[in-house]
């Protein structure tokens, strides 16, 4: 049972679930449908010859302009066949919502909120999803493409009084 | 207390729902904030603790305080531009968080690592291991009262901040490590100065045990505290000494070698309580199995180059500019636009001194990444800090969050 092929075994019980399957400097990644991704996820941990006991990271990436926008990656790793897979979930621009794997992996905790304080993706389900890094009253997604680096908005007399209401500096 | 009552408590009770238990919010327990400005919370950590007497409750850790954005700045960055932000990450093991990125930098590129370069990786990502090792101990034994460890760790501290100087330039912040090699060859005199502090080394860790490995108030403060089982521990994300105090055998230097580990002959220590004893016996062990590679290391250090000649990726050096046509050409492109890898994603992990260091590069085949992302062990371990504290006493959980051995820096990122 050690050597199950996660490509076919995969395919074989999500094959409607299964997007595309890409490989790349040998790490195997698969696109998942959103809302297979925790079958998906209970699937790999459980299945003998596969039991991907180990999620590493979840990370969040934004392919703006695109469409689908948002990614959510998974990296799953099994300490029993020492092999690691990347499952990924493609999100669409508007209102990005997808379930929760904090009931199978525990370790999601931070990682989902980290994504959704950087990305603004909604993790149903995720029992305490609050900003994590930023403070809990910012504006924004930070790592989000369309998000500025830094930089200030120069006032100029058209949108001075515009402008001078986000200046910062201290007032009666 | 003076001054009028309504100005005490600015908070909102309505926020703490769900945080903390329904005890607190009557008033039978008391809810404390710790931090972010403790000593023993090693960085700017805040915790918000529920407290009954003594005995901790609940425990929310609350980060962010150290967030420099620096993933947010990679992506505006070219490639080779970035690895000056990873030493400040991690800012007790800067060679480590080179070594991720550049690993993760050649595997998307595909790029060659001369034998040379390999061997003083490992050699050097030892040291920097032995270095954060003994910050963790000095600093893990002054929060629990022993003092004197922390003078004795620093001491040796020295000489290993002396030796990345000598190869880099700098005592901390190195960037020594580049994609496809290392920055330069070692200077003549760092064999004898290895030489010298695996020498003096050895006897100096017996020296740290014979003052707390037996010592009965050590044992009091940390045996049976911090309890995680080996089921928890793998599905909480725990790694490096964290995991292997719960006696799962899992080093990734053994299961996924990279930089030729598996070419080295080193023993992972594990444990058996997964307690605050057991990892501060590993990582006490581990030192000593970190010095046995770097001896290994000095003995078979290969002659050769120290970085690629790949001249798509690797600038060539000064000497050939006065010569080649050619090396104008690529010192040029590398320095102005830098160099375009192919449109793809990686992931690549090491065993870093506190657990996995994880890179997640993804690639749109310009000049600078599109997304980096560093998956870090003590942001994960921060997140089980609450799980390890349940039911100890406050006193206790200053000697977990050593055991744990976070850096907020690597945390925040």
């Amino acid at each position: 049972m050690a050597d199950v092929n996660p490509v076919e075994s995969l395919r074989a019980a999500f094959s409607d679930a299964v997007q595309d399957v890409q490989e790349f400097r040998g790490e195997i990644t698969f696109i998942i449908d959103r809302d297979h991704i925790v079958d998906v996820c209970r699937y790999c941990r459980d299945t003998k010859g596969l039991e991907y006991n180990f999620l590493s990271d979840v990370a969040g990436v934004d392919y703006f302009p695109q469409e689908p926008r948002f990614a959510v990656s998974y990296h799953l790793y099994s300490m029993i066949h020492n092999r690691a897979l990347r499952l990924k979930v493609l999100l669409p621009g508007e209102e990005p919502e997808i379930p929760s794997v904090i009931g199978l992996f525990p370790s999601a905790n931070w990682s989902e909120r980290e994504i959704y304080d950087m990305f603004g993706i909604t993790f149903t389900g995720h029992p305490d999803l609050r900003r994590l890094l930023m403070p809990e009253d910012w504006d924004g997604h930070p790592l989000r493409k369309d998000y500025p680096l830094g930089y200030e908005t120069v006032q100029f007399s058209f949108n001075f009084d515009e402008v001078d209401k986000y200046k910062p500096y201290a007032r009666e | 207390m003076t001054g009028s009552d309504d100005n005490l408590w600015q908070g909102d009770v309505e926020k703490l729902k769900g945080l903390v238990s329904e005890r607190a919010l009557t008033g039978e327990t008391m809810v404390l904030n710790m931090g972010p400005q403790h000593p023993s919370t090693h960085g700017v950590l805040r915790l918000l603790l529920e407290l009954d007497g003594e005995t901790v409750v609940t425990c929310v850790p609350d980060i962010g305080y150290l967030h420099t954005g620096i993933e947010k700045n990679m992506e505006s960055k070219r490639y080779e531009q970035s690895i000056v932000m990873t030493d400040r990450m991690d800012y007790l093991s800067p060679m480590g968080n080179n070594l991720v990125y550049c690993l993760a930098m050649e595997k998307l590129i595909d790029l060659d690592v001369p034998p040379r370069a390999q061997v003083i990786r490992v050699l050097l990502s030892e040291l920097t291991r032995i270095n954060s090792h003994l910050v963790w101990l000095g600093t893990h034994a002054l929060d629990i009262g022993a003092m004197s460890v922390f003078l004795y760790c620093f001491r040796e501290r020295e000489r290993l901040l002396d030796i990345f100087e000598m190869v880099s330039g700098q005592r901390m912040m190195s960037t020594y490590f580049r994609p496809g090699g290392v920055w330069r060859d070692v200077p003549a005199e760092f064999e004898p100065a290895v030489r010298d502090f695996i020498n003096y080394f050895p006897p100096r860790v017996d020296d740290y045990e014979k003052l707390l490995t037996n010592n009965p108030l050590w044992l009091d403060r940390t045996q049976g505290i911090g309890f995680i089982s080996a089921d928890d521990a793998i599905r909480y994300g725990c790694s490096g000494p964290t995991l292997r105090g719960s006696g799962v055998n899992w080093d990734i230097r053994k299961a996924l070698p990279y930089s030729g580990y598996e070419n080295f002959d080193f023993d992972v220590p594990l444990g058996q309580h997964g307690d605050v004893y057991d990892r501060y016996l590993i990582r006490i062990e581990e030192m000593r199995q970190s010095l046995r590679i770097v001896e290994q290391a000095l003995d078979k250090l290969p002659d050769g180059p120290v970085r690629s000649n790949n001249r798509k990726y690797v600038p060539p050096p000064r000497s050939e500019l006065g010569q080649s046509m050619e090396a104008v050409i690529h010192h040029f492109k590398l320095w102005t636009e830098g160099f375009r890898p192919p449109v793809g994603e990686v992931y690549q992990r090491i065993e870093s001194p506190r657990g996995e260091l994880g890179c997640y590069l993804v690639s749109d085949g310009e000049p600078k990444p599109w997304r980096v992302h560093f998956r870090t062990p003590s942001f994960i371990h921060l997140s089980v800090l609450p799980l390890m504290s349940k039911d100890h006493l406050i006193a206790d959980l200053v000697g977990i969050i050593g055991s744990v051995d976070i850096v907020l820096g690597d945390c925040d990122r």
